[in-house]
């Protein structure tokens, strides 16, 4: 017998199933099809721009910087201005997000965009976030050709933009607004949900940002179209 | 790991007069229970979302062999594998195969009991395969060959002296004379020399948080970044998951999520909470090419339908022990395996045996902190009391013990009798210790008066002084 069949026999027996197999398979099926929401914390659920004023401080308060821009036509100026202000190099990686690729980069000329998955000498990764949640301040990021998830995580500088309009108050939206975008029961390879920048309290209980991941995020939230 | 939890007395008188771990275990009392509390009262659904999580894991495990059948279609579906393994003994050759096919010679790690709990670490090294901890606390305890501590906060036992000592010792090629005494350059050293190990690795392995029926997914909740690393950087991603660890789909993860990191750390959320589906897909430009889940049983599923199955719904948050004052006491290395603290109390004796593990639930005061903060509203000390009863009913328990309880029993079931003694019994001791107010000896009770001493009785039993308040009150009534 495999391991398999020897685990969900034991399983089986167990739980005493029999008769009531086949309602119990309906019952399952129906769970994972209708997939209930639960409690959502009455936090998130407020009008738009009072929202979007939720997810900034609670980013805030796990320690990322937050800019908010009137249009995608100024994410550039914020990008070079943040790496001018942290004394980087004018030079940011990006995965191949059309959002991101049409923004006029020209009103930048001195800033180097290079497009692809980060290596572990890129100093500042540029991303687009499928969503954010206000609740607790988190971004949303879908892995692909995109936005690589290796831009996530391997730049010390961690810039992600995200519009206003996708900034919702709680996680089940953004998991709807995946199941609407991938299809239900499908999923990106890597779905990240990101609150704050890396950090550890492994010595002493001391909490210290920077650990393997990004030592800074800063989100630009895009207001308009 | 070798299992030490039959000589957990031993290990307790250790820990009680270990300079170094009381000083790092003050970190746990002050720290965990205060950003806790603040996490709970600042969400006002935090009682109701602990109501939602029990009923979302006692749903699935009421079908967790439909959920377990659900979840593996998923995973097949997204071009992952799913492997079951029945023991430990299954997991690590599953694992062992899955290197040998890439020829790996480095495996990087992200933090997971189950691979403490299957012993990989040792396996693979007698494989020629180098297993690297990226957690850093995982990784400190890996440079002192050592296990984790707590199941949140590996490391938790050790002070930063002792982690400075153990990086001048490991890090021989950086310059002797650096400053080290800051654990954020401590952090710094290890980001840099982790950093060559994630591109070195030709398998990253990680834990899982969760895995969900819905979409075939595996999530990891982390704060380091580490597992990421771990498992986008290397050709293949292993998952080790236990078969509790499913839910049914992303709703429910949503739920649970709410209150996994406030009971944990006090986080609203974890920094990183990454859910993996399959492989890299064709157009990703990074990501495994392969990935594999293997689900292990390990004794888990004789658990379900027991008065043991609620002990499934843990999800591993730490904030049993976090406030457990035997666990502050004692430490984690004390509880002698892989779990420690209230839940390690319970667990442990389900997974390796309560011959072996009958102390862990005997080391408890009953307090009920640890079920008060369970997320999951685990009823830990009843079980622990189910323990204790299986352990007595086996006759586990030492002579002295069971006599002990025998002789109390006899008096305890017959009331005249004990009203009798103990009125015998108090005032002689009331007389005896007067002067002092409390006995530095006392014979048959060396167990207490060696480590403190035995307050002396006032003077009359509880029986007399209840009977008296009574009579005064109805003389009160009356008048």
């Amino acid at each position: 017998m495999s391991g398999r069949e020897a685990i969900l026999s034991r399983l089986r027996t167990a739980l005493r199933a029999g008769a009531d197999d086949a309602a119990r398979a309906r019952a399952v099926q129906q769970r994972l099809e209708s997939a209930p929401r639960g409690v959502i914390p009455a936090r998130g659920q407020i009008p738009e721009e009072d929202r979007v004023r939720l997810f900034c401080a609670m980013a805030e308060k796990v320690s990322a910087t937050v800019e908010r821009v009137a249009r995608p036509a100024d994410v550039p100026q914020a990008v070079a201005r943040y790496l001018r202000e942290k004394n980087l190099p004018a030079r940011v990686r990006m995965g191949s997000d059309e959002r991101l690729r049409q923004v006029p980069w020209g009103s930048e000329p001195s800033l180097e965009i290079t497009v692809g998955r980060a290596e572990d000498s890129d100093l500042a990764g540029l991303a687009h976030a499928l969503g954010g949640i206000a609740e607790t301040g988190t971004l949303v990021l879908a892995s692909g050709p995109a936005n690589p998830t290796t831009v996530n995580f391997l730049p010390e500088h961690h810039l992600v933009v995200v519009r206003a309009k996708d900034i919702a108050g709680d996680m089940e939206t953004v998991f709807d607004r995946v199941r609407e975008t991938y299809g239900k029961g499908v999923m990106p390879r890597t779905l990240n949900f990101i609150t704050g920048p890396s950090r550890s309290a492994d010595i002493e209980q001391t909490l210290l940002l920077g650990a393997h991941g990004p030592r800074a995020l800063h989100v630009i939230v895009v207001d308009g179209d | 790991m070798e299992i030490r939890s039959p000589v957990f007395k031993k290990n307790a008188r250790a820990a009680l007069v270990d300079p170094q771990l009381r000083k790092a275990m003050e970190h746990v009392k002050t720290g965990f229970i205060h950003k806790r509390a603040l996490a709970a009262a600042a969400l006002p659904e935090f009682e109701q979302l602990r109501d939602a999580g029990k009923a979302i894991k006692d749903l699935t495990l009421a079908n967790l062999d439909k959920y377990l059948e659900a979840y593996e279609a998923k995973v097949t579906e997204s071009g992952g594998h799913v492997h079951w393994a029945e023991t430990a003994e299954d997991a690590r050759n599953i694992v062992l195969r899955i290197c040998q096919s890439v020829e790996a010679k480095t495996v990087t790690k992200g933090k997971s009991m189950i691979s403490e709990e299957i012993e990989l670490n040792d396996f693979l090294e007698a494989h020629d395969i180098r297993p690297v901890e990226t957690d850093l606390g995982e990784y400190i305890i890996q440079l002192r060959g050592e296990h984790p501590s707590h199941i949140i906060a590996p490391a938790v036992h050790l002070t930063r002296e002792q982690v400075e000592k153990d990086f001048r010792r490991a890090h021989t090629g950086l310059p002797p004379g650096r400053d080290l005494s800051k654990p954020l350059t401590m952090l710094a050293e290890a980001r840099k020399v982790l950093r060559s190990q994630y591109f070195a690795a030709d398998v990253g392995i990680t834990g899982a948080n969760f895995l969900v029926a819905e979409t075939g997914t595996s999530v990891i909740v982390t704060n380091e970044g580490n597992g990421d690393l771990t498992q986008i950087l290397p050709r293949v991603h292993i998952v080790l998951a236990s078969i509790e660890k499913v839910v049914p789909t992303l709703s429910d993860l949503a739920q649970i999520l709410r209150v996994l990191a406030r009971s944990a750390t006090g986080q609203d959320m974890s920094v990183y909470t990454t859910l993996s589906t399959g492989p890299r897909r064709p157009d990703d430009p990074d990501g495994p090419e392969q990935y594999h889940v293997i689900l292990l049983d390990n004794g888990r599923s004789s658990m379900i339908g027991t008065e043991f199955q609620d002990m499934l719904r843990c999800i591993r948050c730490g904030a049993c022990m976090n406030h457990c004052p035997v666990y502050h006491a004692v430490g984690g290395h004390t509880y002698g395996w892989v779990y420690p603290g209230p839940m390690g109390a319970v667990l442990t004796p389900s997974l390796i045996g309560v011959d072996k593990a009958g102390h862990l639930p005997n080391a408890s005061t009953f307090c009920g902190r640890c079920e008060a903060v369970c997320p999951m509203r685990i009823p830990l000390p009843k079980m622990m009391r189910h323990w204790r009863e299986r352990e007595f009913s086996r006759g586990l328990n030492p002579a002295t013990q069971r006599y002990g309880l025998r002789a109390w029993a006899f008096f305890a079931k017959r009331p005249r009798l004990y009203r009798m003694a103990t009125s015998l019994a108090v005032p002689v001791l009331s007389l005896f210790g007067r002067r002092r107010g409390s006995f530095r000896v006392l014979p048959l009770a060396s167990g207490w008066t060696k480590y403190r001493d035995m307050p002396s009785p006032e003077g009359r039993t509880f029986m007399q002084e209840w009977k008296q308040r009574e009579a005064r009150k109805q003389g009160g009534q009356t008048s």
